[in-house]
């Protein structure tokens, strides 16, 4: 295992994102090449699920647009993943949110876990 | 022909600079020594023979020791033959991944995991049955009809039946060197190769 590890080590890239859990709202900004023209889009949602380790790990983040729930799996070392902003922190008791896809409306919301004032400042 | 022993570590995967995820094997291959120089004059045709993997002098016979001697090595565990090595080499020289470079079209031979007695539907590929009703029974994976009736009134040769499968030598082709750590001396192959974790392979090109 530990040559598997050598070579993530050597194959992750530098950026360094915020760190995040299941729960979490993020950002995600991602490259897209459309002929050879490159934008950036930005993809807002809840983290249901984080998945794998070193180089392969991935995240899923699912969100509500116009009423249907979208879901997206990012590769967590892509190179085309521009960025990643953490907006809220969920309060979750669970690693894997894939109830989330029965509920909608009021239901669907995840709580926001709030940081005590002097730990925040920590 | 171009050849090094490896074993094989494990697969993760790798993103190209277009952000293309692939999936790759790693390979841990070389440094092997070369013990041996065939030529036509002696054996009858020209063959490099390399060695790769320490062991122990207590697990390494009499005769073995003498024959890595001539190398001035250590007893290797794995000792294979490249037919007509397109480097010349002498007695004792190494050959490291620096033979491959990355991009490069590459074939692996190794040896698939066993998988024992199995049947026609995993060993062959056959479909089964399709259904459970229709009066099928507990027959859903069977081969079905072996051939014709009086007419031959035997089964033909290399007829597809159950058996062990698995466990065979295997080269794949045209698989492509996708990174090389030369200080480490891991290779990493697009897609699968055959065999366990740890298990032997080759890497010829």
């Amino acid at each position: 295992m530990n040559a598997i590890k050598y070579v993530h080590e050597q194959l992750t890239g530098k950026k360094e994102h915020p760190s995040f859990k299941p729960g979490d709202n993020v950002t995600v900004n991602y490259k897209i090449i459309e002929g050879n023209k490159e934008r950036i889009q930005s993809f807002k949602g809840d983290v249901i699920k984080r998945h794998g380790t070193g180089n392969t790990a991935s995240f899923t983040v699912r969100k509500i647009s116009d009423g249907v729930g979208v879901e997206r799996l990012f590769p967590l070392n892509s190179p085309n993943i521009e960025s990643i902003v953490l907006n809220k922190t969920g309060r979750i008791r669970r690693a894997k949110l894939y109830y989330q896809r029965r509920r909608s409306g009021k239901s669907a919301r995840i709580k926001e876990k709030r940081l005590l004032e002097s730990a925040a400042a920590e | 022909m171009k050849g090094i022993i490896g074993k094989k570590i494990g697969m993760t995967s790798i993103f190209d600079p277009g952000g293309k995820q692939t999936a790759c094997t790693i390979i841990e291959a070389g440094p092997c020594v070369v013990t041996q120089v065939k030529t036509k004059d002696s054996d009858g045709y020209n063959a490099l023979q390399l060695s790769f993997g320490d062991k122990k002098d207590k697990h390494t016979n009499q005769a073995e020791k003498n024959h890595f001697s001539k190398a001035s090595t250590a007893p290797k565990k794995f000792v294979k033959e490249f037919r007509d090595f397109a480097i010349e080499k002498n007695i004792g020289e190494t050959i490291t991944l620096d033979i491959f470079a990355e991009g490069d079209k590459v074939e692996v031979v190794g040896t698939t995991k066993g998988k024992g007695f199995q049947g026609v539907v995993k060993r062959h590929g056959f479909h089964g049955v399709g259904q459970q009703s229709h009066g099928q029974h507990d027959r859903q994976r069977a081969p079905g009809s072996l051939g014709n009736s009086s007419d031959a009134s035997r089964v033909m040769k290399g007829m597809k039946m159950a058996g062990r499968t698995g466990g065979d030598r295997v080269k794949l082709k045209g698989l492509k060197v996708l990174k090389i750590f030369p200080d480490k001396n891991y290779i990493l192959i697009s897609g699968a190769v055959p065999g366990h974790n740890g298990s032997i392979v080759l890497i010829q090109k």
